[in-house]
């Protein structure tokens, strides 16, 4: 296989240009604008250019910056994991639960351990949604419990065996300590310990989450950053579906 | 100003008259009752404050005390009033020696009614002299450092920690910034009392406490001095506390609260009754120290479809006005609410977001109205964020708002960095500055799309009115008819929290308010 090595594509190919922007906590100035520069060669920048700084008062500078990365990516050695079931909106969604699966359908989330960033669990389950569509709580075929943000693993199983949880959302900032890796996998130990596994649908959520570290942590799905409420509840609902259709040994 | 979307009149004052007919059912269900958190709140005035071994606060103490043997229906001002007598104790000393079992309420000697209230009376003037002075104090200010020019540049601070809080709110208002609020602590809201102190960890937001309020209002006092010009200090007065926290508000001198009449019982599942009685109290209490009220009817564009709904805001806002105008607030602060919800992929979207604005602002001339930004259509993309934010400004600054909530372009993804802030400040005095005179320049054309879409939200505004005076505001909303939410009239939090009141009930600082605010209905 011929290798695709790519960077950042500014106006020439592979030129490796980049933008970014962010505040360091110092007094705007000559000095800050050097402070921002060696900042950025030591992110493993070149060519930095400061095209913008901006005093935000009580000490704090604001820097837009042009700069160049020499690193990259080899396009063609990366493998996705894909979550294939059909997106559906919030109408299809409740239709296809009063047709196909004639009951509610029970679904739990909370963020676990010590994480208090609810942003993203907020925009599945809130009812405002996110990006213009409704979240899960809005959904009438859908019962929804949000238990907020630092749920011990324990009481999360627990409300997810009384409501009868048939999808079970945890949201977790992965960072790179890395601490919520663990949190995440001993969730998934209790639950096989206990003997619960197969009766939910484990969900992975966050800003760092792809499908691929989801399945390996031994969820059944993950949904990165920017995943829209509807594909949510679409994989939960065709998950549930053909879940019971194996059970009831098919139609 | 004046008429320029040409609005039917008659239909307005039809509005008027429903409206009125709405606020007269709530008021003779809510007359009859007290709540607890009312109680509290006459124990916060006559200073009784702090918490005792449990971390209980006092006032919670003697209330529950008084409610679990079946006699708070003559008021805490009659037990506490001949406790005071009694004993000649200071409030304070009196609340503690009863939370440490010293001293029994009900086996002391009883004083007549009459001088019981007298006496009472005679502390709640005090306190109502005091809270006059703080209203002196912020005119005072305010003519000597005045305020921005409208609309007002609003922005949040939401760290959890006050110290930090204070940080950002200090360097947003040397950015521009006109209005600071500190959101509260996830939650808050359900909590049937108030936290004590100074607190350093929240969730999404920072616990309002009264010594939270004063840390935050003397370090905006002295950016006021330093910029030489007024910053406003807004709170959340909602929830099961909500009267305690506008006697709070009161005391530390805040500018605006949080404050509306359906909020609780819609987004945060508070029985209707306790919510209606406590935000009228509540309400008082803001009219009396000159603060102005936000209303919060931009929620139910976020949870509802914004177009289809649009009359369900300005319904809303009829009634959050008239319900306020009875409890002593003048229009001047009213700070009525919706929002820039409006799908912006829709064809023309911009101009029916100018249609809804300006019939607000017509409907509603004498109100600082509160213009949410948009939520509900933002996502990861901050430049596109941006830019809607942009056009949010520019509608604001063509139909003359007054409180301008300033958008983030991260709205979608955390809340907001300092530099976010200061972004959107920038954006948002660029189109200031740059249109600041356009409202005056510009007409709209006569029966051409922003008239229309304003004549037809105004006649389904009257249409949902009539309904809802026909059924009462109660089965209304338990049919979900705002924000498509359905509440029913005996559920929700709170519930037991809410008190018949005895033929001799009184509340010394709602008569003191009262006569004073000049209102009429008050027994």
């Amino acid at each position: 296989m011929k290798d695709n090595i790519i960077r950042a594509y500014g106006d020439t190919y592979n030129d490796g240009k980049i933008q970014l922007s962010f505040t360091l906590p110092v007094k705007q100035g000559l000095k800050a604008a050097e402070a921002c520069k060696r900042y950025c060669f030591k992110l493993g920048l070149e060519d930095v250019e400061v095209v913008h700084m901006k005093d935000l008062k009580e000490g704090f500078t604001f820097f837009v910056v042009y700069a160049v990365s020499k690193k990259s990516v080899n396009f063609d050695k990366i493998t996705v994991a894909k979550i294939d079931t059909e997106i559906m909106d919030y109408y299809k969604i409740n239709d296809y639960i009063k047709e196909k699966i004639n009951r509610k359908v029970n679904v739990v989330g909370a963020c676990t351990g010590t994480d208090a960033h609810t942003v993203g669990l907020d925009a599945i389950l809130n009812m405002k949604g996110y990006d213009g569509e409704y979240g899960l709580e809005r959904y009438h075929e859908i019962n929804t419990v949000n238990m907020g943000s630092q749920v011990a693993n324990e009481k999360l199983i627990e409300t997810a065996v009384k409501m009868k949880a048939d999808a079970i959302l945890v949201s977790q900032v992965v960072t790179q300590k890395n601490i919520h890796i663990k949190n995440l996998t001993e969730f998934v130990e209790i639950l096989e310990a206990e003997g619960l596994r197969d009766q939910f649908i484990l969900i992975l959520g966050g800003p760092r989450i792809s499908h691929e570290l989801a399945l390996e942590l031994g969820f059944d799905a993950g949904f990165g950053s920017g995943t829209k409420p509807n594909e949510v509840a679409s994989y939960i609902v065709q998950k549930v579906y053909k879940d019971s259709i194996l059970v009831k040994g098919g139609e | 100003m004046n008429n320029k979307l040409d609005l039917d009149q008659k239909l307005i004052s039809l509005c008027r008259n429903y409206t009125k007919s709405i606020a007269d059912k709530v008021e003779k269900k809510i007359v009859n009752n007290t709540t607890t958190s009312v109680e509290r709140t006459i124990l916060r005035f006559l200073g009784v404050d702090g918490v005792d071994n449990h971390g209980i606060p006092l006032p919670n103490v003697i209330v529950d005390k008084v409610r679990n043997e079946q006699r708070l229906n003559k008021g805490i001002s009659y037990w506490f009033g001949n406790g005071l007598m009694q004993t000649g104790l200071p409030a304070q000393r009196l609340a503690e020696e009863i939370s440490e079992g010293k001293i029994d309420l009900f086996s002391l000697y009883k004083e007549k009614n009459e001088d019981i209230k007298e006496h009472i009376l005679k502390l709640s003037e005090k306190k109502a002299e005091q809270i006059k002075q703080q209203v002196k104090k912020r005119e005072m200010m305010q003519s000597k450092y005045p305020l921005g020019l409208k609309p007002w540049l609003y922005v949040i601070v939401a760290t959890g920690n006050i110290n930090e809080d204070v940080k950002q709110a200090k360097a947003a208002a040397r950015e521009g910034a006109d209005i600071i609020a500190v959101i509260r602590s996830t939650a808050q809201s359900l909590l049937d009392y108030v936290p004590y102190g100074p607190t350093t960890e929240g969730f999404g937001g920072t616990y309002a406490t009264q010594a939270n309020f004063k840390i935050m209002r003397e370090a905006l006092d002295q950016v006021i001095k330093e910029e030489e010009r007024y910053i406003q200090l807004v709170n959340y007065c909602s929830g099961l506390a909500m009267p305690e926290i506008a006697q709070m508000g009161a005391e530390e001198r805040l500018d605006m609260m949080l404050n509306d009449a359906m909020y609780g019982i819609l987004f945060r599942d508070i029985n209707m009754k306790r919510t209606f009685v406590d935000q009228h109290f509540s309400r008082m209490i803001n009219a009396y120290a000159g603060i102005v009220i936000n209303t919060g009817e931009d929620n139910y564009l976020t949870t509802a479809d914004s177009l289809k709904e649009s009359h369900t805001v300005v319904a809303s806002q009829f009634i959050n006005q008239e319900l306020g105008l009875r409890t002593g607030l003048k229009n001047g602060q009213l700070g009525l609410g919706h929002a820039f919800e409006i799908n912006p992929e829709i064809k023309d979207s911009f101009l029916l977001e100018i249609a809804q604005a300006q019939l607000v602002r017509q409907i509603f001339p004498d109100a600082p109205l509160k213009y949410m930004p948009p939520t509900k259509y933002m996502n990861g993309d901050i430049f596109r964020g941006h830019l809607m934010d942009g056009m949010f400004n520019f509608a604001s600054i063509i139909t003359d708002q007054s409180i301008q909530l300033l958008g983030m372009s991260t709205e979608a993804i955390h809340t907001p960095f300092i530099q976010d802030r200061a972004l959107s400040i920038e954006n948002a005095k660029h189109v200031f500055n740059s249109a600041r005179n356009i409202s005056s320049e510009i007409t709209f054309k006569s029966n051409g799309k922003i008239q229309k879409r304003a004549d037809q939200v105004l006649k389904e505004t009257a249409e949902l009115l009539k309904v809802i005076a026909e059924k009462g505001l109660m089965k209304s909303l338990s049919e979900g008819i705002f924000a498509d939410i359905k509440r029913p009239i005996d559920g929700g939090k709170g519930a037991d929290g809410v008190i018949k009141k005895d033929s001799d009930y009184f509340n010394p600082f709602a008569e003191v308010f009262s006569k004073e605010l000049e209102i009429q209905d008050e027994r």
